[in-house]
């Protein structure tokens, strides 16, 4: 019976904690539509004050790259070392640099 | 700190290292170095049902959890109590949320997982198989479940699966003020009148061994212990757990002026522990086959909510769809 019974569909929450921090992703909700998802996102993860804004989008509405790819995507920054200040050897005699 | 390879990385050898092992091992790996497996990463099947299983059982319980307070809600002595239990309640539905978002991301949808749990096939914890005829066992059970609860689940904030761990964490900040407020009740009653004090001694007396019992049964017996420690889904076995919780539980019993359920408990100086009686294991397996005192009652109850419930969800999703269409109409 539950094969054609349809889901209410999976929403990812994002919360900013407060004025001036970024959002930040905290769970996922079920909702009908993204009014409910807000609705629900507050009750589940603020009811201590954890945030001041939210945003909801739908989990199938995201594109996540692929783990697989993870050391084709990130390895190159790996060996780029000079893109980091500490890469320069400067005499301790200077200052302010 | 980004520069120290600098000097060795003449060769190509981080590439080269990677090729000859298997998925298993590299996934092995990276749990013995404390990195987290996330949602995508490859992961042994066993390892997933493993923790399918673990996470759903968790999540039941909460849901669960909330029934034998929830019969207090309506009866609490004062507004104060009412607000708090009201909030506690919350929580623990929240915590069920969490965690079953958390067993989600396995490839499990949220449907399958009640359908689990109201068709009887899923187990949840005994304790919430235990009745609660008076105002004392919301102290005893926020004070002793919530506070094995605790004990069980701060490991668990350390978990090798990402999304458990994180569930973990928002849960565990949570649950302080369940065990305070369970002991305030108790502290209150235990100072009160003589027959308040006699009912918490009566809520200790039949919450106790059911709360050591929470931890699951000895490691002698305990089938997934050694695979879930080396997968470092659990962090510290069964007895070692129980053990920390009679440590620090008895002493707060003592304070209160109550006396724990047990002839032969005593503090051994050796190896600076209490000592317990034996465990009634035949009583665990009973409650955890269904024979406990309210096994049929809580998931009666958990049916006629999800099926009286069965018109708002539906109603809900035809409006939206209908809302959709209109909107999709009008563009
Ligand atoms: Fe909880
Ligand atoms: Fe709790």
């Amino acid at each position: 019976m539950s094969q054609q019974r349809k889901q209410w569909p999976l929403w990812e929450v994002f919360i900013r904690a407060r004025s001036g921090l970024e959002h930040k992703h905290v769970g996922s909700i079920h909702a009908v539509d993204a009014r409910m998802a807000i609705e629900h996102a507050r009750d589940l993860y603020t009811r201590r004050q954890e945030g001041v804004s939210i945003w909801v989008v739908r989990s199938s509405d995201i594109t996540a790259s692929d783990p697989g790819e993870a050391e084709a995507l990130f390895e190159p920054a790996k060996d780029k070392i000079y893109r980091h200040p500490t890469f320069y050897a400067i005499p301790d005699e200077v200052k302010n640099l | 700190m980004y520069t120290q390879g600098l000097d060795s990385l003449g060769a190509d050898c981080l590439h080269q290292a990677t090729d000859a092992v298997t998925l298993e091992q590299r996934f092995q790996s990276k749990v013995d170095a404390d990195e987290r497996i996330e949602p995508k990463d490859w992961m042994p099947d066993a390892y997933r049902q493993t923790l399918i299983r673990q996470i759903s059982q968790h999540a039941h319980s909460e849901i669960v959890g909330m029934l034998p307070e929830g019969n207090w809600i309506t009866r609490a002595p004062s507004l104060r109590r009412k607000a708090v239990l009201i909030a506690k309640v919350q929580d623990e539905g929240g915590h069920g949320m969490y965690l079953y978002s958390a067993a989600e991301t396995l490839g499990i949808s949220r449907d399958e997982l009640i359908e689990q749990l109201l068709a009887g096939t899923a187990k949840y914890s005994s304790i919430f198989n235990y009745p609660t005829p008076t105002w004392a066992d919301v102290g005893a059970i926020g004070w002793l479940v919530d506070g094995a609860a605790i004990m069980n689940q701060i490991p668990i904030c350390r978990c090798s699966y990402g999304p458990y761990a994180r569930a973990m964490v928002r849960i565990c900040k949570e649950e302080s003020f369940h065990q305070r407020q369970g002991f305030e009740i108790m502290m209150t009653l235990a100072r009160g009148t003589a027959e308040q004090k006699r009912m918490a001694q009566d809520a200790l007396n039949r919450w106790w061994w059911p709360s050591l019992m929470m931890f699951g049964p000895n490691d002698a017996t305990s089938k997934h212990t050694a695979q879930s420690m080396r997968w470092k889904i659990k962090r510290f076995t069964n007895d070692e757990l129980r053990q920390k919780f009679i440590d620090i539980t008895v002493p707060q019993a003592e304070y209160l002026g109550l006396k724990v359920p047990d002839p032969d408990l005593r503090w051994d100086e050796q190896t600076q522990h209490y000592i317990h009686g034996p465990i009634d294991w035949k009583e665990f397996e009973d409650v955890l086959k269904g024979n406990g005192p309210c096994n049929r009652e809580r998931l009666e109850t958990r049916r006629r909510a999800h099926d009286e419930g069965r018109w708002v969800r539906e109603a809900a999703l035809a409006y939206a769809e209908k809302q959709r269409a209109r909107d999709t109409q009008a563009a």
